[in-house]
């Protein structure tokens, strides 16, 4: 019979967890491929705009983005939760033992720590009248940051899946629950580096000299 | 290498109510019929907005509309057609059913993802739907959507209608990216024991690729579309330049309408091949099957596809050239512009070798194809027309270019999708489509949109602009134009309503069709070959299906039959020399 189907293994077969883990990871990447697709036509929006002469550059001595020391500080906070979700991903072959709850916890809070610091710093922008419609640069800096920062949010739900995963493994340790849960810190570690560095583009580029704007403006032909 | 899933640890959760079945359903095929009739039936609106459209041209002042319901009109029949229908049914709609059965997967790799796609886009159109009913009604931008008009008082709908089309937008975009997700991991991670990347359906290959495109393209019209609202409700200037409004002067300052040129554009361009690619597999499958022939080429027609989706990347600027750019930058896209005719050509190539000596089976879907070939043929020839710089610029906004875009990306598709349909239904459902009904449906509509769009390119040669609400007391317009364009609209009218034919058929046959069988086409790929016929949920039964050879084995000399399904083993039929090699 021609059509009939078979089921004898070619290759060795990968088991559904594999699969699943597999699935979940290339699913991510191409989010954060999409997502980085977004950033980029952002950015070169933002260079074209800036080279406008109404265009007044948060980073001029006498403007907010002179003085970095509250953008410092989220960075750094963003910073430790990347470092903390690295450290969780490291020890995840072992982590009945280690402090994978704390590492998590840790990143989870200070993640939180970075949110609220760049609304602390939004509204320090509101406060001294750097409203979004009073300048394209204002704009374009509440747009940006807050996109990152929704981004986050997102990943704080799958932070969320994360800890209770691993609540789950404290009650009944099979091996589902503890595949489940290594998948979700992985994800998480991933996504956050990610986001760390769009934060960190985004930083450099936001607090940057209106000649870097220019100079990128005249390579990218625009100018 | 090929990938399988452990069946004993899959978990099949059959749903067993009503709800959990058919409504907040996570099986690929349910939210596939999901997305189809969506978009079917919004599609419809828009099929009905371009018949008042075309009363208006035809028969000024015959029915009841004035100069701001024809912009709302033409609007909301652009977007609708581009996005809510096509993008929908061919990414949501096809995407969804053919990928698992094609690959051997039991279902997406992210069945719930995949359901918040469906809803988030059914979402998408609700909002778009209720640009209707909010003051002011829809937005009449045009589907570009060009600022500053689009926010401007004086435009139709700039109030709420461009709020909500931009919301919609929004939120369509989020949803085409849930789905996009799942359709290329499903390809990447999915696929069952042999199903090597290279013995896929050309089907696949073309929504993998569109899908692609989509994840990287639709973030562009995201953006334009973030920092529009952004205009609109809160006072940015992203776009809007300083300007009068009705003597008064607005608080923008120095926005660049050609930065959402851009973007839009960037997004645009890629958004034809989202249509097109799928289009291009799915045509693919139906030639092969309906000509019993191996498809002409195969990795050749993949690495076209491929070469398509590359440089759909680069031309978006041909949609500018009367924008205004430096004229290095209108050679640097004519050149890309005509590159892409190269791998183009080449699939036409491929399709017509495909039919040469073949046992061409004159069936509804194969005439549909055939019909999308020549279709396409015209469509892409008037493209490298308006391509050139200096060809374009005295045929920009006429009615030539209304003829070369729908010719290209509106009927084109639409045949493709007409064909698949008549195709995979008896998948779908176990029965056939009428034959007679389809005939009919096929000759009415393949006459009857060259009797539309040809004469277009006429009046597009006489200077006759698009977009206007009336053409009365233009000298350069002769009164024969007034006559073709009666016609035109006569002929339109006949077409839409023949429409009815195909959703009759559709209903009808869903209840008094012939039983179709497992595989009424003897076709290879693996949707055929599924133990029941619709597939139930899990697609394969027991175990899952091997396979051992590509998709397009007909009339192998040494098969006892004229086809070899792909789950034949080399050792009933040899496998094709090429196909070792995986």
């Amino acid at each position: 019979m021609l059509a009939q189907t078979t089921s004898i293994p070619i290759t060795a077969p990968r088991s559904y967890f594999q699969r699943r883990s597999a699935s979940a990871k290339t699913g991510l990447h191409l989010l954060m491929a999409a997502i980085s697709s977004m950033y980029l036509l952002f950015l070169l929006s933002y260079i074209l705009r800036s080279q406008v002469s109404d265009w007044e550059a948060l980073s001029e001595p006498w403007q907010p983005l002179a003085q970095t020391g509250q953008l410092w500080i989220n960075t750094a906070l963003l910073l430790v939760a990347s470092i903390a979700f690295e450290m969780a991903r490291r020890n995840i072959d072992r982590f009945e033992q280690g402090n994978t709850r704390e590492l998590l916890w840790l990143a989870g809070l200070s993640s939180f720590g970075f949110l609220i610091g760049q609304l602390v710093f939004w509204q320090y922008l509101t406060d001294h009248g750097y409203l979004a419609s009073s300048n394209p640069a204002n704009a374009f800096f509440f747009l940006l940051t807050g996109l990152h920062g929704l981004h986050l949010v997102g990943g704080m739900f799958a932070w969320m899946v994360a800890t209770y995963r691993l609540r789950v493994v404290g009650q009944n340790g099979d091996n589902r629950s503890v595949s489940l849960a290594k998948l979700s810190i992985e994800l998480c570690t991933t996504y956050w580096h990610f986001l760390l560095v769009i934060w960190m583009l985004l930083f450099a580029l936001l607090s940057s000299s209106p000649g870097t704007y220019a100079a990128i403006a005249k390579f990218c032909g625009i100018g | 290498m090929a990938y399988v899933e452990d069946v004993e640890h899959q978990e099949l959760h059959e749903p067993t109510s009503f709800y959990a079945k058919y409504v907040w359903s996570q099986d690929h095929k349910v939210i596939a019929i999901q997305y189809s009739l969506t978009a079917i039936a919004v599609g419809l609106v828009a099929l009905v907005l371009s018949g008042m459209m075309r009363m208006q041209i035809g028969f000024p002042g015959s029915i009841d509309m004035d100069s701001t319901g024809y912009y709302q009109a033409m609007t909301m029949h652009g977007m609708i057609m581009v996005i809510y229908l096509l993008t929908a049914l061919f990414l949501g709609g096809f995407g969804n059913y053919l990928i698992p059965l094609m690959v051997g997967a039991r279902d997406m790799v992210f069945p719930f993802v995949n359901m918040l796609s469906y809803w988030f886009y059914l979402v998408s159109v609700l909002v778009l739907i209720a640009s209707f009913f909010v003051p002011g009604g829809p937005t009449g931008a045009g589907w570009t959507l060009y600022p500053p008009q689009a926010i401007t008082a004086g435009t139709p709908g700039s109030e709420w209608g461009i709020i909500l089309m931009l919301v919609s937008l929004i939120i369509f975009i989020i949803a085409a990216t849930m789905g996009g997700l799942n359709y290329v991991t499903t390809v990447l991670q999915a696929r069952t024991h042999g199903m090597t990347m290279f013995r896929l359906p050309l089907t696949v290959w073309g929504i993998f690729v569109a899908t692609i495109l989509a994840l990287l393209a639709f973030p562009a019209l995201f953006v334009s579309g973030i920092m529009m609202l952004l205009d609109k409700t809160i006072g940015t200037s992203f776009f809007m330049p300083e300007m009068m409004q009705f003597g008064t002067q607005l608080d923008h300052t120095g926005g660049s309408p050609i930065l959402f040129q851009h973007l839009f554009w960037f997004f645009g361009h890629p958004e034809v091949y989202i249509v097109a690619l799928p289009a291009f597999g799915l045509v693919s499958d139906l030639i092969s099957v309906h000509a019993r022939r191996s498809i002409f080429g195969y990795r050749m027609m993949v690495w076209a596809i491929v070469a398509i989706g590359v440089l759909s990347f680069v031309v978006w600027a041909h949609h500018m050239y009367v924008s205004g750019m430096n004229p290095y930058f209108g050679f640097f896209f004519a050149t890309t512009t005509l590159v892409i005719a190269v791998p183009t050509a080449l699939k036409v190539y491929n399709w017509l070798l495909t039919l040469w000596r073949g046992n061409i089976h004159l069936t509804v879907p194969m005439l549909f194809s055939l019909a999308f070939i020549v279709t396409f043929l015209v469509g892409g020839l008037t493209g490298l027309f308006l391509g050139n710089v200096v060809v374009d610029i005295p045929l920009s906004d006429t009615y030539f270019v209304v003829a070369h875009f729908h010719m290209v990306m509106g009927v084109a598709p639409i045949l493709v999708v007409f064909g698949a349909i008549y195709h995979w239904y008896p998948k779908i459902t176990g029965r056939m489509l009428h034959d007679g009904i389809g005939k009919l449906h096929f000759w009415i509509t393949f006459l009857g949109t060259y009797l539309i769009y040809f004469p277009m390119h006429y009046l597009g040669f006489l200077g006759m602009p698009r977009r206007y609400y009336a053409y009365e007391d233009y000298q350069f317009i002769p009164d024969s134009a007034q006559s073709l364009n009666a016609f035109i609209t006569v002929v339109a009218i006949v077409v839409a309503i023949s429409q009815l034919l195909f959703i009759f058929n559709l209903i009808y046959s869903l209840f008094r069709g012939k039983p179709s069988g497992g595989n009424p086409w003897r076709a290879n790929s693996l949707e055929w070959l599924t133990p029941d016929t619709p597939p139930k949920h899990g697609n394969w039964g027991e175990s899952m299906p091997v396979v051992h050879r590509w998709a397009y084995d007909y009339g192998v000399p040494e098969a006892e039959l004229d086809f070899v399904p792909q789950t034949t083993s080399g050792d009933v039929v040899p496998v094709h020399e090429s196909d070792l090699d995986e």
